[in-house]
């Protein structure tokens, strides 16, 4: 029996690759080493986040399963800069982390040509640089045409809590090995990484007092684009602690018990996402740092120290916690530690995940080098997509940096390869204006509906969504106002009276009016807060930043039209960049490494510089 | 001189092979007592070592030590050639990168061709226009800025542009525009941090330190292209125009001044020199008479120049030359002066008066009037310009006007159009950031525009260069020389 695609790993990268082929019409296995931890959050128990909400609802526009999984086990929702412009507006979540695996596992259960197979992957089965199939640990042979490795922290895992190392994927779970072995026998580049997690806390040890109540935002939005009815769990609250020198100094104390310091660890972290001895060691003058004490769940008394984590010895690791303000009396239920895993340099595939060197084969989440449970999902589904058109024998599916995140990042990960694992920010994308989470459905869903992974429902939805806001937008330019109708609002809001009547488009270009301040008083504009559904608000959002923002959002797209030009000017795939002796070493070793299509992509990859694609623009005669 | 002044016009030929050896008399064409032929490329030194040979036991070109110069005869398969001195440059030692060979043979055409037809028979063909430097850029040894500067350079008709090219060409443009760079990246970091950071426990920019961070980028920027108007001047010469009514004798001035000019040049010798036309250089300064074929024309009609006429051509100049007939009324030319001076602006612009035909008067006549023009102008020059009279007191003033303070050697001149709009958009984006920061806008909006500033301060040294400029400087100027 033969598959069309088997997914090794059913994290989040696997889980949504899974999911798009299988949606797609793909025949799917999905093999992962144990099928109750499905989706597992295995650092914080929360989704999205500055650049993350914006992938989240990225992959639901395209037809994923994050978003809609989020707002089910969602326990507080926050939108983040909220007081920024609308591209940085991002939405968060913090999530039941139990209920969250739960819900995926249900929501792939429902999915027609997916099935599942509980073992270990030893060894992909190549034939003629062609992958075809997998061999597990109990020593099935299961063929498919596409294979997606999505290996997470599991490739090679090593686990450090102080001097005590441990192999395994997770804390108590057992790692894979043979598959990096393999790939590196073969001639893969292989690398090393290091991420940590903190330590899971006692909720009925901790005087809550003593620390700083966060709660989630009154109005509960969703990540999700989909019309479906869902249960809200109950919400829960966050809270902020802080170190101190007492704190600084247990930790320093032991500093050389840790294998960051000691030297046992060698590969590289995320400089963004530091232990608590990297903090105390690399900022001495700071005397303190927020912590954020996350809940794991809706009703458990189990709690997650966000910005503690730590591979000290577990003694020290409750010493310096005891030392917090509030944590006086902590316990915990499992230490912080620090985890080693393989990873595969990312220049290694093509923007549809695949392999070069492997045909067939494709790549997903940390195996690339990327952190963060939204890159793995986001570069899962894309290879769950492309898997299935390959095995179609249809077009790849790529997005480009001016079209979502998704693309900045797969594009980021291709071409400029990671030197600490890769996380998304918004200052890596060039059009931020554009790649906002409010129209991630205006820039993917058309998309995702032309692939067949989008249902029609949802395709409609958004078509009707946005054909009503530039019915809105019409009304708005043409209606006219005058003065004493809204006046007395200016006044309220502090912005200045009007003289005489001007169109209302006007009135809501000023930052401080806003389109619930006045459509009370305007019945051309009056439906629309008459409604207070999803639907309704996500338009009147859509509307706003429409106007409000029109110029900035113009000025981005100009922008991207004028890079896209170079995107046109071709490079030939047999180009022998070694012998082209006026380009930089550098830039010889990595274009003959990464073999960009065109100028564009040659101009984005690290050590070709600038008068590098000058060279070859000469080169192409131009 | 032609060939290089082609320098601006020719374009980068597609079907150049930068694999070749190419080879080129280096020296001006035309007669002078030695001329210099240069290869350049992979087989430059196999291809002169074929021709060349060295008195007594003869060595191999190839064991040639590089960068000294010897003797050497040069002879093809007719015969001797010529005596020459030889030097040898090892890749990437030399100017264009690759390996180069200096052949300094006598002046006469003809040797110089048969060289040119030797090194041809032997492997190398001739170099486009402009090739030499494109190889430069090609292989590293020069950015963009630096490589329009050599061209720049090769066109330097004073001191003042010689010296500006020299500046540019030696990077320190491109050294402070980089700096600028980086301090715009600094104020980036601050703003992005803000955004993509905003939930974590640090401490951002406040509102005033970024904005007198751009408002220093801002100096920078606005000190930079405040220069280009003077670095225009010195690069193509202070535009000067000479107004007056008809018969004042314009013509006769302007030829009088070019004329010794000319002389002048031709005295130095063993210089031959591209002459432009209506320019000329005193003190090492150069001066460019702007229409002047417009003012010549209407010597021939009788016909009144009004203000209205002149208008333009005295916006254009940084110095306006306004002549008279001695026996004009000098109070109905300070209306006439006055008028002009009420167009100028202050700074920028420079009236003279020059009082022609003082070989009309004699004796005590030719001394009160004299007397009462310096009455009632301050500064007046009297001259005849048919008797080249005087001229030396006029090429005086020239050289005092302020427009041509002369920039100390550590100040930084912009000279080049295409960084002058780069700089110039830049800091209106810079003005715009300040704007969004004065409004209260938000830093995301905020960066948007310092990310247009970022650009535009790259496309200079070509740090976030686009087709689009690569194609303007390749179809203006052609790296190389």
């Amino acid at each position: 029996m033969e598959y069309d695609v088997i997914v090794v790993g059913a994290g989040h990268a696997g889980s949504e690759a899974a999911a798009a082929a299988a949606k797609m019409g793909s025949k799917v296995l999905l093999v992962t080493m144990d099928m109750t931890k499905i989706a597992q959050m295995s650092c914080n128990p929360a989704m999205g986040g500055i650049a993350k909400g914006q992938i989240v609802r990225e992959i639901d526009a395209l037809g994923g399963l994050s978003g809609i999984i989020t707002d089910k086990s969602s326990i507080q929702f926050r939108m983040l800069n909220k007081s920024k412009g609308p591209a940085m507006w991002s939405p968060r979540a913090q999530c039941d982390r139990i209920k969250f695996s739960i819900f995926w596992r249900e929501e792939l259960e429902k999915i027609k040509n997916l099935d599942f197979w509980q073992d270990v992957v030893i060894k992909i089965i190549i034939e003629k640089g062609k992958a075809i199939g997998i061999k597990t640990k109990l020593g099935r042979k299961i063929k498919g045409k596409a294979i997606i490795l999505t290996t997470g922290t599991f490739m090679n895992g090593l686990i450090h809590v102080g001097r005590n190392r441990m192999d395994g994927g997770r804390i108590s779970e057992p790692h894979s090995t043979g598959l990096s072995e393999q790939m590196k026998a073969i001639g893969l580049r292989v690398g090393r990484m290091k991420t940590g997690t903190p330590a899971r806390i006692d909720g009925r040890s901790i005087n809550f007092k003593k620390l700083v109540r966060q709660s989630g935002d009154p109005e509960r939005r969703r990540f999700t684009y989909d019309e479906v009815k869902f249960k809200r769990l109950i919400q829960r609250d966050c809270y902020i602690a802080h170190t101190n020198e007492r704190v600084h100094e247990e930790i320093r104390k032991k500093i050389k018990e840790s294998p960051i310091y000691n030297g046992t660890i060698q590969s590289i972290g995320p400089r963004y996402c530091p232990s608590i001895e990297d903090k105390i060691i690399t900022f001495k003058d700071k005397d303190t740092h927020q912590l954020f004490l996350e809940p794991e769940g809706e009703y458990t008394i189990e709690y997650y120290l966000n910005g503690f984590s730590s591979s000290l010895p577990l003694e020290v690791q409750i010493a310096a916690l005891r030392k917090i303000e509030g944590f006086e009396k902590a316990h915990i239920f499992r230490p912080g530690y620090a985890i080693e895993y393989d990873y595969f340099d990312p220049t290694q595939i093509k923007h549809t995940l695949e392999t070069k060197e492997i045909e067939n084969l494709y790549f997903a989440g940390q195996i690339n080098g990327t952190t963060g449970y939204e890159e793995a999902a986001a570069q899962g589904i894309m290879s769950g997509i492309n898997a299935n058109l390959k095995t179609n024998n249809m077009e790849p599916f790529i997005l480009a940096r001016d079209e979502a995140y998704i693309g900045v990042l797969i594009d980021d990960l291709v071409l400029k390869g990671v030197d600490e694992p890769y996380r998304m920010f918004t200052s890596r994308a060039e059009f931020r204006m554009l790649l906002r989470q409010d129209n991630a459905d205006y820039r993917l869903t058309g998309k995702g509906f032309k692939i067949g992974l989008v249902e029609e429902k949802k395709y409609n939805r958004m078509i009707s969504k946005y054909e009503r806001r530039d019915q809105w937008l019409e009304i708005i330019e043409k209606t006219s106002i005058k003065p004493e109708k809204v006046n007395n609002i200016l006044e309220e809001k502090k912005s200045s009276r009007l003289r005489q009547g001007v169109k209302l488009r006007e009135i809501l270009l000023r930052p401080e009016i806003k389109i619930d301040d006045l459509a009370g008083r305007i019945d051309e504009i009056k439906q629309l807060v008459e409604k207070e559904d999803d639907y309704s608000k996500e338009l009147k959002e859509s509307i706003e930043i429409a106007i409000k923002y029109g110029g900035y959002i113009n000025r981005e797209k100009n922008m991207a039209e004028k890079l896209k030009r170079l995107e046109s000017i071709k490079l030939r795939r047999d180009i022998d960049y070694l012998r082209i002796k006026s380009l930089s070493t550098e830039a010889r070793q990595k274009l003959n490494k990464v073999r960009p299509k065109n100028i564009a992509q040659a101009s984005r990859i690290s050590g070709v510089s600038p008068a590098d694609i000058s060279v070859l623009l000469i080169y192409m005669g131009r | 001189m032609i060939q290089h002044r082609s320098l601006y016009i020719c374009k980068v030929n597609p079907t150049i092979d930068f694999r070749d050896t190419i080879c080129a008399v280096s020296t001006p064409p035309g007669l002078g007592a030695i001329a210099m032929v240069r290869l350049s490329g992979d087989r430059a030194i196999d291809i002169a070592d074929s021709l060349i040979r060295f008195p007594g036991k003869g060595k191999p070109l190839k064991t040639l030590s590089p960068n000294v110069l010897r003797f050497a005869y040069l002879s093809d398969n007719m015969g001797l050639i010529d005596d020459v001195m030889v030097s040898v440059y090892h890749a990437p030692h030399s100017y264009t990168g690759e390996d180069v060979v200096e052949i300094t043979c006598h002046g006469s055409a003809y040797i110089q061709q048969r060289i040119m037809l030797a090194l041809i028979h032997a492997g190398a063909r001739t170099a486009a226009p402009g090739e030499f430097t494109q190889r430069a850029f090609l292989h590293g040894k020069m950015d963009l800025a630096q490589a329009e500067a050599v061209g720049d350079l090769i066109a330097a008709e004073n001191a003042a542009a010689h010296r500006l090219a020299l500046t540019q060409m030696r990077g320190q443009v491109s050294e402070k525009i980089k700096t600028l760079r980086s301090e715009l990246v600094d104020m980036a970091s601050l703003i992005e941090l803000e955004l993509d950071f905003s939930e974590e426990d640090v401490e951002f920019a406040d509102r005033n330190s970024l904005m007198d961070l751009a408002g220093e980028i801002l100096h920078t920027l606005e000190s930079l292209t405040g220069s280009f108007r003077q670095g225009n001047v010195m690069k193509n010469g202070i535009p000067v125009a000479i107004i007056g009514e008809p018969n004042v004798g314009k013509s006769t001035l302007l030829n009088a001044l070019l004329q010794e000019d000319r002389a002048i040049v031709s005295e130095i010798p063993g210089t031959t020199r591209d002459f432009i036309e209506d320019t000329i250089t005193i003190s090492g300064f150069m001066f460019r008479f702007i229409d002047t074929a417009g003012l010549r024309a209407s010597k021939d009609k009788v016909e009144k120049i009004g203000i209205d006429r002149t208008y333009r051509k005295i916006k254009e100049a940084s110095l306006i030359l306004l002549v008279t007939d001695i026996n004009s009324n000098p109070e109905s030319v300070q209306t006439r002066v006055n008028e002009i001076q009420s167009l100028l602006k202050d700074d920028e612009q420079h009236l003279v008066v020059v009082v022609n035909k003082t070989d009309k008067l004699t004796g005590s006549r030719k001394d009160e009037t004299g007397r009462r023009w310096h009455e009632t102008f301050d500064h007046v020059i009297l001259i005849s310009a048919l008797r080249e009279k005087n001229l030396e007191e006029l090429r005086e003033r020239l050289v005092k006007i302020p427009a041509l303070k002369q920039p100390g050697d550590q100040e930084i001149i912009i000279s080049n159009m295409r960084h002058y709009e780069a700089l110039s958009h830049a800091a209106e984006a810079i003005r715009r950031t300040i704007n969004g920061l004065n409004e209260g806008l938000s830093n995301d909006l905020v960066a948007q525009d310092l990310r247009e500033a970022i650009h535009f301060i790259g496309e200079i040294t070509g740090e976030i260069t686009t087709d689009d400029i690569l194609g303007n400087i390749f179809s203006k100027f052609c790296i190389g020389k």
